[in-house]
Protein backbone atom coordinates (compact mmCIF):
# COMPACT_ATOMS: atom_id res chain seq x y z
CA UNK A 1 0.00 0.00 0.00
CA UNK A 2 1.13 3.22 -1.06
CA UNK A 3 1.69 5.59 2.04
CA UNK A 4 1.40 9.15 1.15
CA UNK A 5 3.14 11.55 1.82
CA UNK A 6 6.73 10.52 0.88
CA UNK A 7 9.25 11.94 2.93
CA UNK A 8 12.41 11.87 0.82
CA UNK A 9 14.42 14.19 2.77
CA UNK A 10 16.23 12.49 5.49
CA UNK A 11 19.57 14.44 5.15
CA UNK A 12 17.44 17.44 6.85
CA UNK A 13 16.01 15.51 10.09
CA UNK A 14 14.44 11.60 10.58
CA UNK A 15 11.34 11.26 12.49
CA UNK A 16 11.83 10.16 15.37
CA UNK A 17 11.92 6.05 15.61
CA UNK A 18 8.43 5.08 18.22
CA UNK A 19 10.93 3.09 19.87
CA UNK A 20 13.18 5.72 20.74
CA UNK A 21 9.75 7.89 21.86
CA UNK A 22 8.81 4.85 24.13
CA UNK A 23 12.27 5.45 25.97
CA UNK A 24 11.80 9.38 26.32
CA UNK A 25 8.54 9.81 27.52
CA UNK A 26 9.24 8.36 31.31
CA UNK A 27 11.86 11.18 31.86
CA UNK A 28 9.30 14.15 31.10
CA UNK A 29 7.11 12.86 33.40
CA UNK A 30 8.16 10.36 36.38
CA UNK A 31 11.58 10.59 36.05
CA UNK A 32 12.13 14.03 35.67
CA UNK A 33 15.15 15.13 37.63
CA UNK A 34 18.04 16.77 37.32
CA UNK A 35 20.96 14.35 36.60
CA UNK A 36 23.16 17.08 38.44
CA UNK A 37 21.15 16.50 41.56
CA UNK A 38 23.24 14.11 43.41
CA UNK A 39 21.58 14.31 46.63
CA UNK A 40 17.92 12.42 46.23
CA UNK A 41 16.64 9.34 43.78
CA UNK A 42 15.09 12.04 41.47
CA UNK A 43 18.77 13.04 40.39
CA UNK A 44 20.17 9.58 41.01
CA UNK A 45 17.43 8.37 38.48
CA UNK A 46 18.72 10.61 35.95
CA UNK A 47 21.95 10.46 36.25
CA UNK A 48 21.56 6.57 35.72
CA UNK A 49 19.81 7.23 32.55
CA UNK A 50 22.31 9.46 31.42
CA UNK A 51 24.98 7.24 32.02
CA UNK A 52 23.28 4.45 30.28
CA UNK A 53 22.52 6.49 27.58
CA UNK A 54 26.16 7.86 27.43
CA UNK A 55 27.26 4.29 26.64
CA UNK A 56 24.93 3.21 24.19
CA UNK A 57 26.52 6.80 22.33
CA UNK A 58 29.67 5.61 22.62
CA UNK A 59 29.11 1.99 21.88
CA UNK A 60 27.62 2.85 18.47
CA UNK A 61 31.17 4.75 17.33
CA UNK A 62 33.86 2.15 19.10
CA UNK A 63 34.23 5.09 22.08
CA UNK A 64 34.57 5.05 25.74
CA UNK A 65 31.81 6.59 27.58
CA UNK A 66 33.93 9.53 29.08
CA UNK A 67 34.85 10.67 25.66
CA UNK A 68 31.22 11.96 24.96
CA UNK A 69 30.43 15.03 25.31
CA UNK A 70 26.33 15.46 25.02
CA UNK A 71 25.25 19.03 23.36
CA UNK A 72 22.32 20.60 21.85
CA UNK A 73 23.31 19.56 18.14
CA UNK A 74 26.06 19.23 15.47
CA UNK A 75 25.93 22.83 15.09
CA UNK A 76 26.82 23.12 18.73
CA UNK A 77 29.36 20.22 18.34
CA UNK A 78 31.04 21.32 15.53
CA UNK A 79 31.25 25.10 17.29
CA UNK A 80 32.69 23.65 20.20
CA UNK A 81 35.27 21.81 18.48
CA UNK A 82 36.45 23.91 16.24
CA UNK A 83 36.42 27.15 18.68
CA UNK A 84 37.91 24.81 21.82
CA UNK A 85 40.72 23.61 19.90
CA UNK A 86 41.84 27.00 18.74
CA UNK A 87 41.39 28.38 21.89
CA UNK A 88 42.88 25.07 23.93
CA UNK A 89 45.71 25.27 21.32
CA UNK A 90 46.57 28.89 20.90
CA UNK A 91 50.60 28.42 22.13
CA UNK A 92 50.83 25.65 19.43
CA UNK A 93 49.46 27.05 16.30
CA UNK A 94 46.73 28.92 14.80
CA UNK A 95 45.96 27.29 11.50
CA UNK A 96 42.86 25.39 10.68
CA UNK A 97 42.52 23.16 7.53
CA UNK A 98 38.51 22.90 6.21
CA UNK A 99 36.90 21.95 2.81
CA UNK A 100 34.94 24.17 0.55
CA UNK A 101 32.20 21.23 0.87
CA UNK A 102 31.44 21.70 4.64
CA UNK A 103 28.21 22.26 6.37
CA UNK A 104 27.70 25.97 7.10
CA UNK A 105 28.21 25.48 10.86
CA UNK A 106 31.91 24.18 10.09
CA UNK A 107 32.55 27.32 7.64
CA UNK A 108 31.06 29.94 9.19
CA UNK A 109 33.05 28.61 12.65
CA UNK A 110 36.24 28.97 10.67
CA UNK A 111 35.31 32.66 9.12
CA UNK A 112 34.64 33.76 13.30
CA UNK A 113 37.95 32.10 13.74
CA UNK A 114 39.48 33.96 11.28
CA UNK A 115 38.07 36.96 12.68
CA UNK A 116 39.58 36.27 15.81
CA UNK A 117 43.30 36.07 14.49
CA UNK A 118 43.51 32.37 13.05
CA UNK A 119 44.11 31.48 9.29
CA UNK A 120 42.12 28.85 7.98
CA UNK A 121 42.66 26.35 4.35
CA UNK A 122 40.13 25.82 2.37
CA UNK A 123 40.55 22.85 0.12
CA UNK A 124 38.72 22.66 -2.98
CA UNK A 125 37.16 19.41 -3.95
CA UNK A 126 37.43 16.81 -6.92
CA UNK A 127 34.40 16.40 -9.26
CA UNK A 128 33.53 13.50 -7.49
CA UNK A 129 33.36 16.15 -4.40
CA UNK A 130 36.50 13.97 -2.71
CA UNK A 131 39.67 15.85 -0.69
CA UNK A 132 43.00 14.77 -2.59
CA UNK A 133 44.80 13.35 0.46
CA UNK A 134 48.20 15.05 -1.24
CA UNK A 135 46.35 18.50 -1.06
CA UNK A 136 45.55 17.91 2.19
CA UNK A 137 49.16 16.86 3.09
CA UNK A 138 50.96 19.81 1.29
CA UNK A 139 47.98 22.34 3.28
CA UNK A 140 49.77 21.35 6.76
CA UNK A 141 52.09 23.89 8.08
CA UNK A 142 54.43 23.93 11.12
CA UNK A 143 51.20 26.34 12.59
CA UNK A 144 48.69 23.75 11.72
CA UNK A 145 46.51 22.73 14.48
CA UNK A 146 43.47 21.34 13.42
CA UNK A 147 42.03 19.29 10.06
CA UNK A 148 38.33 19.36 10.17
CA UNK A 149 37.01 17.77 7.25
CA UNK A 150 33.08 16.15 7.30
CA UNK A 151 32.70 12.54 6.97
CA UNK A 152 29.89 12.62 4.58
CA UNK A 153 28.69 15.79 2.90
CA UNK A 154 24.56 16.17 3.57
CA UNK A 155 23.70 17.25 -0.16
CA UNK A 156 25.70 14.83 -2.14
CA UNK A 157 26.17 11.68 0.46
CA UNK A 158 29.78 12.14 -0.14
CA UNK A 159 32.22 10.03 2.09
CA UNK A 160 35.40 11.47 2.17
CA UNK A 161 38.62 9.14 3.16
CA UNK A 162 38.78 9.60 6.79
CA UNK A 163 40.86 6.66 7.57
CA UNK A 164 43.52 8.43 5.18
CA UNK A 165 42.88 12.11 5.98
CA UNK A 166 43.39 10.96 9.85
CA UNK A 167 46.35 8.96 9.16
CA UNK A 168 47.84 12.06 7.59
CA UNK A 169 46.99 14.67 9.92
CA UNK A 170 48.49 12.17 12.81
CA UNK A 171 51.82 11.90 10.88
CA UNK A 172 52.05 15.50 11.29
CA UNK A 173 50.82 16.02 15.14
CA UNK A 174 48.13 17.42 13.81
CA UNK A 175 44.04 17.36 15.66
CA UNK A 176 41.93 15.27 13.06
CA UNK A 177 37.75 16.58 13.95
CA UNK A 178 34.97 15.47 11.39
CA UNK A 179 31.39 16.62 10.97
CA UNK A 180 29.95 12.99 10.79
CA UNK A 181 26.27 14.04 11.31
CA UNK A 182 25.30 12.44 8.13
CA UNK A 183 27.35 9.08 9.02
CA UNK A 184 26.59 8.00 12.36
CA UNK A 185 24.14 5.73 12.72
CA UNK A 186 23.80 4.91 8.68
CA UNK A 187 27.34 3.69 8.27
CA UNK A 188 29.97 1.81 10.61
CA UNK A 189 31.53 5.33 12.10
CA UNK A 190 34.58 4.15 14.28
CA UNK A 191 36.88 6.62 16.33
CA UNK A 192 39.53 4.12 16.37
CA UNK A 193 39.71 2.55 13.53
CA UNK A 194 39.05 6.32 11.59
CA UNK A 195 41.92 7.36 13.90
CA UNK A 196 39.25 10.35 14.78
CA UNK A 197 39.86 13.21 17.39
CA UNK A 198 36.79 14.82 17.73
CA UNK A 199 33.79 13.93 16.18
CA UNK A 200 30.44 15.86 16.06
CA UNK A 201 26.84 14.14 15.52
CA UNK A 202 23.26 14.51 16.70
CA UNK A 203 20.22 12.38 17.15
CA UNK A 204 17.64 14.04 14.82
CA UNK A 205 19.76 12.54 12.10
CA UNK A 206 19.52 9.25 12.96
CA UNK A 207 16.06 8.64 14.19
CA UNK A 208 16.14 10.41 17.96
CA UNK A 209 15.03 13.44 18.77
CA UNK A 210 15.96 16.73 17.94
CA UNK A 211 17.56 19.38 20.02
CA UNK A 212 20.43 16.50 21.52
CA UNK A 213 23.97 15.55 20.37
CA UNK A 214 27.55 14.92 20.84
CA UNK A 215 30.63 15.69 20.24
CA UNK A 216 33.35 12.94 20.69
CA UNK A 217 36.44 14.36 22.32
CA UNK A 218 39.62 11.93 22.61
CA UNK A 219 40.94 11.23 25.86
CA UNK A 220 43.79 8.94 25.27
CA UNK A 221 46.68 9.05 22.66
CA UNK A 222 46.49 11.70 22.42
CA UNK A 223 44.53 13.53 25.01
CA UNK A 224 42.52 15.80 23.60
CA UNK A 225 40.98 19.03 25.46
CA UNK A 226 38.63 21.92 24.13
CA UNK A 227 38.18 25.23 25.70
CA UNK A 228 34.59 25.46 26.73
CA UNK A 229 32.25 27.44 25.14
CA UNK A 230 29.49 27.77 27.24
CA UNK A 231 30.23 28.72 30.93
CA UNK A 232 28.37 27.67 33.66
CA UNK A 233 28.04 24.42 36.40
CA UNK A 234 30.76 22.36 35.32
CA UNK A 235 28.35 20.19 33.32
CA UNK A 236 30.15 17.41 30.52
CA UNK A 237 33.71 17.45 32.65
CA UNK A 238 33.83 21.20 32.23
CA UNK A 239 33.58 21.25 28.84
CA UNK A 240 30.04 21.86 28.47
CA UNK A 241 27.84 23.17 31.09
CA UNK A 242 24.14 23.49 31.11
CA UNK A 243 21.33 20.69 32.51
CA UNK A 244 21.49 18.07 30.97
CA UNK A 245 18.73 17.16 28.23
CA UNK A 246 17.58 13.99 29.91
CA UNK A 247 14.50 12.86 27.89
CA UNK A 248 16.99 13.47 24.90
CA UNK A 249 19.88 12.25 26.13
CA UNK A 250 18.00 8.98 26.97
CA UNK A 251 16.05 8.98 23.35
CA UNK A 252 19.65 9.73 21.83
CA UNK A 253 20.96 6.50 23.18
CA UNK A 254 18.15 4.04 22.31
CA UNK A 255 18.43 5.27 18.12
CA UNK A 256 22.42 4.60 18.51
CA UNK A 257 21.50 1.38 20.14
CA UNK A 258 18.52 1.00 17.09
CA UNK A 259 21.09 2.02 14.37
CA UNK A 260 24.05 -0.20 16.05
CA UNK A 261 21.53 -3.42 15.73
CA UNK A 262 19.71 -2.23 12.37
CA UNK A 263 21.87 -0.17 10.47
CA UNK A 264 23.41 -2.82 8.32
CA UNK A 265 20.40 -3.85 7.59
CA UNK A 266 18.86 -0.55 6.77
CA UNK A 267 21.93 -0.13 4.85
CA UNK A 268 21.18 -3.04 2.20
CA UNK A 269 17.93 -2.33 2.18
CA UNK A 270 18.47 1.65 1.24
CA UNK A 271 21.10 1.15 -1.28
CA UNK A 272 18.47 -1.09 -3.51
CA UNK A 273 16.11 1.06 -3.26
CA UNK A 274 18.31 4.02 -3.78
CA UNK A 275 19.97 2.60 -6.98
CA UNK A 276 16.13 1.51 -8.27
CA UNK A 277 15.13 5.00 -8.01
CA UNK A 278 18.55 6.60 -9.68
CA UNK A 279 18.70 3.72 -12.30
CA UNK A 280 14.75 4.63 -13.17
CA UNK A 281 15.41 8.61 -13.08
CA UNK A 282 18.52 8.63 -15.10
CA UNK A 283 16.96 6.86 -18.12
CA UNK A 284 15.42 10.30 -18.76
CA UNK A 285 18.01 12.31 -21.08
CA UNK A 286 20.34 14.54 -19.59
CA UNK A 287 19.98 13.44 -16.30
CA UNK A 288 23.21 13.61 -13.97
CA UNK A 289 24.40 12.40 -10.69
CA UNK A 290 26.22 14.54 -8.50
CA UNK A 291 29.20 13.42 -6.45
CA UNK A 292 30.89 10.49 -5.74
CA UNK A 293 29.26 7.14 -6.98
CA UNK A 294 31.57 4.85 -5.31
CA UNK A 295 32.19 6.52 -1.74
CA UNK A 296 28.76 7.44 -1.26
CA UNK A 297 25.93 7.25 1.52
CA UNK A 298 23.50 4.00 0.44
CA UNK A 299 20.77 6.38 1.19
CA UNK A 300 21.15 9.14 -0.89
CA UNK A 301 21.08 10.59 -4.24
CA UNK A 302 21.49 13.79 -5.61
CA UNK A 303 20.63 14.35 -9.29
CA UNK A 304 20.76 17.35 -11.49
CA UNK A 305 18.27 16.99 -14.99
CA UNK A 306 19.27 19.58 -17.06
CA UNK A 307 16.89 22.23 -18.89
CA UNK A 308 14.85 21.90 -15.51
CA UNK A 309 14.86 24.31 -12.55
CA UNK A 310 14.81 22.88 -9.08
CA UNK A 311 12.78 24.60 -7.22
CA UNK A 312 10.30 24.77 -10.36
CA UNK A 313 10.32 20.86 -10.59
CA UNK A 314 9.66 20.58 -6.99
CA UNK A 315 6.45 22.30 -7.15
CA UNK A 316 5.06 19.47 -9.60
CA UNK A 317 4.77 16.96 -6.58
CA UNK A 318 5.49 18.67 -3.25
CA UNK A 319 1.83 17.99 -2.27
CA UNK A 320 2.94 14.62 -2.16
CA UNK A 321 6.45 14.28 -2.14
CA UNK A 322 9.36 15.96 -0.03
CA UNK A 323 12.49 16.38 -1.39
CA UNK A 324 15.34 19.28 -1.35
CA UNK A 325 16.45 21.15 -4.28
CA UNK A 326 20.22 22.80 -4.61
CA UNK A 327 18.66 25.93 -6.59
CA UNK A 328 18.21 28.57 -4.11
CA UNK A 329 15.48 30.75 -5.73
CA UNK A 330 13.88 31.63 -2.69
CA UNK A 331 17.22 33.21 -1.15
CA UNK A 332 18.13 37.15 -1.90
CA UNK A 333 21.33 36.14 -3.74
CA UNK A 334 19.30 33.70 -6.14
CA UNK A 335 22.42 31.56 -6.09
CA UNK A 336 22.47 27.82 -6.19
CA UNK A 337 24.22 25.41 -3.56
CA UNK A 338 27.64 26.51 -3.06
CA UNK A 339 28.57 22.47 -2.18
CA UNK A 340 27.81 21.51 -6.04
CA UNK A 341 29.22 24.53 -7.49
CA UNK A 342 32.15 23.29 -5.42
CA UNK A 343 32.08 20.16 -7.72
CA UNK A 344 32.52 22.10 -10.56
CA UNK A 345 29.09 22.10 -11.52
CA UNK A 346 27.66 24.85 -14.01
CA UNK A 347 25.05 27.37 -11.99
CA UNK A 348 22.64 25.85 -14.36
CA UNK A 349 23.27 22.54 -13.76
CA UNK A 350 23.26 23.64 -9.74
CA UNK A 351 19.89 24.91 -10.25
CA UNK A 352 18.50 21.75 -11.70
CA UNK A 353 18.96 19.12 -9.11
CA UNK A 354 17.15 17.54 -6.42
CA UNK A 355 18.22 15.41 -3.11
CA UNK A 356 16.80 12.53 -2.44
CA UNK A 357 17.27 11.51 0.83
CA UNK A 358 16.06 7.86 1.83
CA UNK A 359 15.31 6.47 5.58
CA UNK A 360 14.06 3.74 7.36
CA UNK A 361 10.64 3.75 6.87
CA UNK A 362 10.62 4.68 3.02
CA UNK A 363 8.40 2.14 1.14
CA UNK A 364 9.59 0.33 -2.53
CA UNK A 365 5.70 1.68 -2.96
CA UNK A 366 7.15 5.44 -2.52
CA UNK A 367 10.23 5.07 -4.26
CA UNK A 368 7.81 3.74 -7.74
CA UNK A 369 5.33 6.40 -6.93
CA UNK A 370 8.83 8.98 -6.74
CA UNK A 371 9.90 7.66 -10.13
CA UNK A 372 6.68 8.09 -11.67
CA UNK A 373 5.96 11.60 -10.49
CA UNK A 374 9.53 13.00 -10.44
CA UNK A 375 9.83 11.83 -14.16
CA UNK A 376 6.68 13.30 -15.27
CA UNK A 377 7.19 16.19 -13.81
CA UNK A 378 10.67 16.69 -15.69
CA UNK A 379 9.01 16.14 -19.02
CA UNK A 380 6.36 18.23 -18.43
CA UNK A 381 9.13 21.33 -17.57
CA UNK A 382 11.06 20.18 -20.04
CA UNK A 383 8.32 20.59 -22.51
CA UNK A 384 8.15 24.25 -21.20
CA UNK A 385 11.58 24.60 -21.07
CA UNK A 386 13.03 27.44 -23.37
CA UNK A 387 16.33 26.03 -23.29
CA UNK A 388 15.54 22.55 -23.43
CA UNK A 389 13.90 23.14 -26.84
CA UNK A 390 17.23 25.40 -27.49
CA UNK A 391 19.37 21.79 -26.44
CA UNK A 392 16.64 20.14 -28.90
CA UNK A 393 17.44 22.36 -31.87
CA UNK A 394 21.70 21.62 -30.93
CA UNK A 395 21.83 25.14 -29.84
CA UNK A 396 24.56 25.31 -27.44
CA UNK A 397 23.18 27.39 -24.66
CA UNK A 398 26.55 28.64 -23.26
CA UNK A 399 27.17 30.46 -27.07
CA UNK A 400 24.15 32.60 -26.14
CA UNK A 401 24.93 35.99 -24.01
CA UNK A 402 22.58 36.05 -21.37
CA UNK A 403 21.48 39.07 -19.92
CA UNK A 404 22.41 38.52 -16.30
CA UNK A 405 20.60 40.67 -13.32
CA UNK B 1 6.62 28.82 1.62
CA UNK B 2 3.69 28.33 0.10
CA UNK B 3 2.50 29.31 -3.19
CA UNK B 4 -0.66 31.23 -3.91
CA UNK B 5 -3.57 29.25 -5.40
CA UNK B 6 -3.62 31.15 -8.22
CA UNK B 7 0.61 30.19 -8.78
CA UNK B 8 -0.80 26.52 -8.42
CA UNK B 9 -3.41 26.79 -11.09
CA UNK B 10 -0.92 28.81 -13.70
CA UNK B 11 2.00 26.19 -12.96
CA UNK B 12 -0.12 23.10 -13.14
CA UNK B 13 -2.32 24.67 -16.06
CA UNK B 14 -0.27 26.55 -18.05
CA UNK B 15 -1.75 29.35 -20.32
CA UNK B 16 -0.17 29.66 -24.31
CA UNK B 17 3.11 27.37 -23.84
CA UNK B 18 4.27 26.91 -27.00
CA UNK B 19 6.80 28.12 -29.74
CA UNK B 20 6.01 30.93 -32.72
CA UNK B 21 8.04 31.00 -35.60
CA UNK B 22 10.65 33.84 -34.74
CA UNK B 23 11.16 34.13 -38.33
CA UNK B 24 8.14 35.48 -39.00
CA UNK B 25 7.57 39.73 -39.21
CA UNK B 26 4.77 39.79 -37.45
CA UNK B 27 6.34 37.88 -34.04
CA UNK B 28 8.09 39.72 -31.91
CA UNK B 29 10.11 37.38 -29.21
CA UNK B 30 12.05 38.22 -26.05
CA UNK B 31 14.37 36.33 -24.47
CA UNK B 32 15.64 36.89 -20.83
CA UNK B 33 17.03 35.94 -17.74
CA UNK B 34 19.94 33.23 -17.63
CA UNK B 35 20.39 29.90 -16.80
CA UNK B 36 23.11 31.01 -14.08
CA UNK B 37 20.57 32.90 -12.30
CA UNK B 38 17.66 29.93 -12.32
CA UNK B 39 15.38 31.79 -14.64
CA UNK B 40 15.08 32.18 -18.63
CA UNK B 41 11.73 33.36 -20.03
CA UNK B 42 10.92 33.64 -23.64
CA UNK B 43 7.72 34.94 -24.65
CA UNK B 44 6.39 35.58 -28.43
CA UNK B 45 4.14 37.62 -29.40
CA UNK B 46 2.05 37.93 -33.03
CA UNK B 47 1.00 41.02 -33.73
CA UNK B 48 -1.84 41.79 -36.84
CA UNK B 49 -0.37 44.71 -39.04
CA UNK B 50 -3.33 46.07 -40.23
CA UNK B 51 -4.73 46.66 -36.48
CA UNK B 52 -1.61 46.50 -34.53
CA UNK B 53 -3.43 43.80 -32.04
CA UNK B 54 -1.56 40.84 -30.60
CA UNK B 55 -3.40 38.24 -31.86
CA UNK B 56 -1.38 35.49 -30.17
CA UNK B 57 1.09 34.80 -27.57
CA UNK B 58 3.00 32.36 -26.23
CA UNK B 59 5.82 31.21 -23.64
CA UNK B 60 8.84 28.41 -22.67
CA UNK B 61 9.49 29.33 -19.48
CA UNK B 62 13.14 27.72 -17.19
CA UNK B 63 12.47 28.50 -13.36
CA UNK B 64 10.40 28.43 -10.36
CA UNK B 65 6.60 28.23 -10.49
CA UNK B 66 6.41 32.03 -9.71
CA UNK B 67 8.28 32.67 -12.98
CA UNK B 68 6.28 29.51 -14.73
CA UNK B 69 3.05 31.69 -13.24
CA UNK B 70 4.28 35.07 -14.53
CA UNK B 71 5.00 33.98 -17.89
CA UNK B 72 1.84 32.19 -18.49
CA UNK B 73 -0.30 35.34 -17.28
CA UNK B 74 1.44 37.67 -18.69
CA UNK B 75 0.74 35.79 -22.32
CA UNK B 76 -3.44 36.06 -20.99
CA UNK B 77 -3.13 39.79 -20.74
CA UNK B 78 -1.12 39.62 -23.48
CA UNK B 79 -3.47 38.29 -25.87
CA UNK B 80 -6.13 40.72 -27.15
CA UNK B 81 -4.33 43.97 -26.10
CA UNK B 82 -2.87 46.51 -28.84
CA UNK B 83 1.25 46.62 -28.74
CA UNK B 84 1.03 50.33 -27.18
CA UNK B 85 -1.30 48.61 -24.52
CA UNK B 86 0.78 46.05 -23.63
CA UNK B 87 3.71 48.65 -23.22
CA UNK B 88 1.98 49.29 -20.22
CA UNK B 89 1.71 45.85 -18.34
CA UNK B 90 3.38 46.55 -14.79
CA UNK B 91 5.22 44.11 -13.19
CA UNK B 92 3.71 44.96 -9.81
CA UNK B 93 0.35 44.07 -11.78
CA UNK B 94 1.15 40.34 -11.91
CA UNK B 95 2.59 40.40 -8.25
CA UNK B 96 -0.79 41.92 -7.35
CA UNK B 97 -2.75 39.21 -9.42
CA UNK B 98 -0.23 36.38 -8.06
CA UNK B 99 0.15 37.15 -4.72
CA UNK B 100 3.58 36.88 -5.05
CA UNK B 101 5.89 37.35 -1.78
CA UNK B 102 8.94 39.54 -2.10
CA UNK B 103 10.94 36.85 -2.91
CA UNK B 104 9.57 35.90 -6.01
CA UNK B 105 9.00 39.64 -7.35
CA UNK B 106 11.82 39.22 -9.61
CA UNK B 107 9.90 36.80 -11.71
CA UNK B 108 7.21 39.52 -12.25
CA UNK B 109 10.18 42.00 -13.37
CA UNK B 110 11.12 39.10 -15.13
CA UNK B 111 8.11 39.22 -16.95
CA UNK B 112 7.84 43.11 -17.67
CA UNK B 113 11.52 43.02 -19.17
CA UNK B 114 10.45 39.82 -21.14
CA UNK B 115 7.10 41.56 -22.52
CA UNK B 116 9.21 44.66 -23.21
CA UNK B 117 11.54 42.58 -25.08
CA UNK B 118 9.33 40.99 -27.04
CA UNK B 119 7.36 44.42 -27.92
CA UNK B 120 10.98 45.53 -29.25
CA UNK B 121 11.89 42.85 -31.38
CA UNK B 122 8.80 43.18 -33.36
CA UNK B 123 9.39 46.71 -33.20
CA UNK B 124 13.32 46.40 -34.82
CA UNK B 125 11.82 44.19 -37.53
CA UNK B 126 9.18 46.15 -38.63
CA UNK B 127 11.15 49.33 -39.20
CA UNK B 128 10.64 51.46 -35.42
CA UNK B 129 13.29 52.16 -33.99
CA UNK B 130 13.88 50.56 -29.84
CA UNK B 131 11.47 52.06 -27.49
CA UNK B 132 13.30 52.88 -24.25
CA UNK B 133 11.48 51.84 -21.38
CA UNK B 134 12.04 53.56 -17.91
CA UNK B 135 14.58 51.88 -16.64
CA UNK B 136 13.40 49.65 -12.97
CA UNK B 137 15.76 49.29 -10.46
CA UNK B 138 13.75 46.31 -8.54
CA UNK B 139 15.50 43.05 -8.94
Amino acid sequence: MLNLPVYLDHNATTPCDPRVVDAMIPYFTNHFGNAASRNHPFGWQAEEAVDYAREQVAKLIGADPKEIIFTSGATEGNNLAIKGVFEMYASKGNHIITATTEHKAVLDTCKHIEKEGGEVTYLAVGADGLIDLKELEAAIKPTTILVSIMYANNETGTIQPVKEMSAIAKKHGVLFFTDATQAVGKIPVDVNKDGIDLMAFTAHKMYGPKGVGALYVRRKNPRVKVTAQIDGGGHERGMRSGTLNVPGIVGFGKACELAMNEMEADAKRLSILRNKLESALLKLEEAYVNGSTVYRLPHVANISFKYVEGEGLLMGFNKNIALSSGSACTSASLEPSYVLKALGLGDDLAHSSLRFGLGRFTTEEQIDYTIESVSNTVLKLREMSPLWEMYKEGIDINTIEWAHH
Amino acid sequence: MAYSEKVIDHYQNPKNVGTLDKNKKSVGTGLVGAPECGDVMRLQIEVDDATGMIIDAKFKTFGCGSAIASSSLATEWLKGKSVTEAMTIDNMDIVEELHLPPVKIHCSVLAEDAIKAAINDYRVKNGLEVFKFDEKIVH
